[in-house]
């Protein structure tokens, strides 16, 4: 009746799961008293839950990303702890709990931090950069970040229910096969993965097809800002990669659930097979990762050094190249499987190769604040933090692109400090600029600017102090994963390494403080103009926050930093004439489709065949009965598009007097 | 929209790069995105492919496909899935003329012909389960099974959508999203033609070669 699930699979004699569990359910289970006791349910049902908005699901990708940084955050201060004194000892976590937090904290922050941060920016952003109203595609864009959720919850029931994988970040065989792991860990998270990848590609489809099919007048492909640009080569990467990802996780599916021999030991399995299918999607998910971050970094420094970006056209080709060239480096992540000296370095020369056009970038955005008037805000610290951070991991990653070095380094917790090196400070300072950045667009109130400068500060030093010294522990021969350890020279390296993990705590904990106080002042931190920093692209042209619409009439646009160009101009423009305009309708259908989604996954996971069914039924009917709707829009009608835009004209003005006037 | 222009014309003469023109029609966009969706799912599909080449002489001491496959039965079943492609087309035709009696025939045909492919792919894999050359009998089986397998789930799912778009058809005629649907529908249908051509090849007609 149940498949394998029994009251065994609930960890009653753990204490550590058990409790933090219990936090976590407590507060979902607070929150949710809350929502409900206050009223508030129907108002997050229809304009949040069912919502079909970009700007709202973006927002609500990032709220997704920034809860699971936490959850994945605690996972990474105890493993620091743990190595931090299981010297001579077995610490305080047992191996085979040790194993699944390496391997959730890498799952968990790879697909449910940085993937929804950058998706969620990428929906917030994009459409009204190309001053457009609305993606391709609304109602699929909900149910894919609702799929997303759907595997962020599974790996979290995980934590109570049964267990998560030990296999590390990717699950591989023959480790990862039913005959070693005999549990349902790497069934979490196979499904949790197929499931949210889905949602993926969903995302990546649509934000490929809004960028090409809808833009406003006049923004031809090299008018558009850099962002767009970085948005466009990532999602062309989710196209190309998340597709291979689905076919090897169902392969090793197949093998677990029944018998094949895809990468099994007999039969003629080929396990390495697994390791060139796996980093065939892994590696373009790196630059899926980074390409947003370097496109956020584009914007940031380009307004806060009051200059149009310097070499536009040679950071678009950058992009594009780094998005082909991805795609012909996988090798470089196994050089030990032998593939013999010619195989190795052309894949170390192709790793090189990509270098070259993220340092063309690099030395864009130097000259782009050389001779500007830099304005030091959060956000632009974020950036030059990343500058120089991610040249330090850049080095260290043509380092382990030599094949000779690699096969010292390989599996070291040298790799692991150089892949932290660049996603911390690549992808996640980069999330946080443009979170800093676009934080006043979406909710109309800018975030306190010395609580963020804290922030930076503490995750900045944090950081160095965290994964310096795995540099140095991995030169010394300490491999990544280790439980316990009885080298002596190693310890003092990794208790500096925990306290710096414990910096980058407080970095978050004022994160946490910035967003409150921020919340509570958000009248003092008001922006009235919907162009607080000074822009210069068509985001920052409508109200913070935009109406439904973004724009009351579609901007024609006549180059590059249209936003810039028009208030340059600064001309007193007649009104325009308003006409009505359609707006797509909510629909509950993405989390319809999620809740059946998450049944059917679970289900899998503990082999309860009737309640898959019942939820590919669900899931199905679901997409019918969206089908049969007979009105998916609505109209706003020209009068209140008037009224709307006539508040926005106003303050603008005002700001345009006020700032003639300080002229 | 604000008080600065934010709807004037271009200025300054003549560029040489035709200015773009706006957002695209729905129905472009719903095509192009679901283009994009084919061309994501052939990439899965190659990487089944890749799978299937790699895995291809390990039959684990079983058999290969030279002792397996049978291309007259394969070719009956190709022969029915082009006709079926065949037959969609002329639902298309009759989408455009409005016709909702032949888009239902052809329509109907389609489904049958659809039916038939899968019932010859069934028949076809439970008598290799029969005769003991089971997917789980060696990796090169596996990935065959996987690879047809994975294309017939396709067929299977193409019919589910197909019969609902009949239903829809029936129940609210010719409306503008139903139309784009059916688009989608047509170019799903007739991508599956092309993957099945390159399992054809590369599968049956190679794997038969002495």
């Amino acid at each position: 009746m149940l498949g394998k699930l029994s009251w065994s699979a609930i960890p009653f004699n753990q204490p550590l799961p058990m409790i933090a569990s219990g936090v976590v359910a407590l507060a979902i289970l607070a929150v949710l008293a809350w929502v409900v006791l206050s009223g508030r349910l129907p108002y997050l049902w229809r304009e949040w839950i069912t919502s079909v908005d970009h700007k709202r699901i973006g927002v609500m990708y990032v709220l997704l990303a920034m809860v699971m940084l936490l959850r994945g955050f605690a996972d990474a201060i105890m493993m620091r702890m743990q190595q931090s004194i299981a010297f001579h000892s077995q610490g305080f976590l047992p191996p085979e709990h040790y194993d699944q937090i390496f391997s959730a904290h890498g799952t968990i922050m790879i697909f449910f931090v940085a993937m929804p941060f950058v998706i969620g920016l990428m929906n917030l952003v994009v459409p009204l950069q190309l001053g457009v109203r609305d993606v391709a595609f609304p109602t699929l864009n909900s149910v894919g970040f609702w799929l997303t959720c759907t595997g962020a919850l599974l790996v979290n029931i995980s934590l109570v229910i049964g267990e998560f994988a030990r296999t590390g970040w990717l699950p591989y065989p023959p480790l990862s096969e039913l005959t070693y792991s005999p549990g349902v860990g790497v069934d979490y998270y196979l499904w949790s993965l197929e499931i949210s990848g889905i949602g993926t590609l969903v995302a990546g489809i649509n934000l490929v097809t809004t960028v090409l099919k809808i833009r406003t007048r006049g923004m031809n492909y090299l008018r558009m800002p850099m962002f767009c640009w970085t948005t466009l080569a990532t999602n062309l990467l989710i196209i190309a990669a998340f597709p291979i990802l689905t076919a090897t996780l169902a392969m090793l599916i197949l093998d677990r659930y029944f018998g094949f021999h895809f990468f099994s030991n007999e039969a003629g399995g080929n396990l390495m097979m697994f390791m060139n299918l796996i980093w065939a999607w892994g590696h373009p998910e790196v630059y899926i990762l980074v390409l947003p971050a370097f496109g956020i970094f584009s914007e940031v420094v380009s307004t806060f050094s009051g200059k149009p970006l310097f070499g536009y056209r040679s950071m678009v080709l950058a992009t594009m190249a780094i998005c082909v060239i991805s795609f012909m480096v996988w090798l470089h992540h196994f050089f030990t499987m032998g593939a013999g000296p010619d195989v190795n370095a052309i894949f170390g020369i192709a790793s090189m190769i990509i270098a070259v056009p993220t340092g063309v970038k690099i030395y864009n955005w130097l000259f782009t604040m050389y001779g500007g008037r830099i304005r030091f805000a959060t956000p632009m610290l974020w950036s030059i933090g990343f500058m120089v951070t991610f040249i330090i991991g850049g080095l260290t990653g043509v380092l382990v692109a030599v094949p000779p070095a690699d096969f010292l380094l390989h599996n070291s917790l040298f790799l692991v400090a150089h892949f932290h090196n660049v996603i911390i400070g690549g992808v996640l300072f980069g999330a946080f600029a443009g979170y800093t950045y676009w934080f006043p667009k979406a909710f109309g109130f800018r975030l306190h600017e010395g609580l963020g400068k804290a922030a930076f500060w503490c995750w900045l030093v944090g950081f160095y102090l965290a994964f310096m010294p795995l540099y140095a522990v991995g030169l010394l021969g300490m491999t990544r994963r280790m439980q316990h350890y009885d080298v002596p020279e190693w310890r003092p390296w990794l208790i500096v390494a925990a306290g710096g993990a414990a910096l980058i705590l407080a970095g978050i904990v004022f994160q946490v403080l910035q967003l409150a106080f921020s919340i509570r002042d958000r009248e003092q931190l008001r922006d009235e103009t919907g162009d607080p920093w000074d822009g210069r692209s068509l985001e920052w042209a409508t109200a913070s926050p935009p109406p439904a619409f973004n724009f009351a009439v579609l901007p024609t646009v006549s180059g590059e930093d249209a936003f810039w160009a028009l208030k340059k101009r600064a001309v007193e423009q007649a009104e325009p004439q308003y006409h009505a305009i359609e707006i797509p309708r909510n629909s509950p259908t993405g989390f319809v489709c999620a809740f059946f989604a998450t049944v059917m996954g679970f289900a899998l996971i503990w082999h309860i065949w009737w309640m898959v069914a019942l939820g590919a039924i669900g899931a199905f009917a679901t997409f019918v009965v969206f089908a049969w709707r007979d009105h998916d829009e609505y109209t706003i009608p020209a009068d209140e598009v008037a009224r709307i835009d006539r508040i926005h004209r106003a303050q603008r003005r005002t700001m345009l007097s006020e700032g003639a006037a300080a002229r | 929209m604000s008080t600065i222009a934010l709807t004037e014309d271009h200025h300054g003469g003549s560029t040489a790069v035709r200015d773009w023109s706006g957002p695209a029609s729905k129905r472009i966009v719903t095509g192009f995105g679901f283009w994009i969706f084919i061309l994501s799912d052939m990439v899965m599909f190659s990487a089944f492919f890749a799978t299937y080449a790699v895995l291809l002489g390990q039959t684990a001491g079983g058999p290969s496909g030279r002792d397996l496959f049978d291309l007259r039965n394969v070719a009956i079943e190709t022969g029915f899935l082009l006709a079926s492609s065949f037959t969609c087309g002329l639902g298309t035709i009759a989408v455009d003329a409005r016709n909702k009696l032949w888009f239902q025939v052809s329509m109907a045909i389609t489904c049958v012909f659809g039916l038939a492919f899968l019932t010859i792919e069934l028949r076809e894999f439970s008598s290799l389960v029969a005769r003991g050359a089971g997917p789980t009998r060696s990796a090169f089986l596996s990935a065959f099974f996987t690879l047809v397998g994975c294309h017939g789930m396709h067929v299977s799912a193409g019919i589910l959508w197909l019969l609902t778009m009949m239903a829809q058809v029936y129940a609210k005629g010719f409306r503008a999203d139903i139309q784009r649907r059916l688009l989608c529908f047509a170019l799903f249908w007739h991508a599956l033609d092309i993957i099945w051509i390159a399992v054809f090849t590369v599968v049956y007609l190679l794997g038969s070669a002495k």
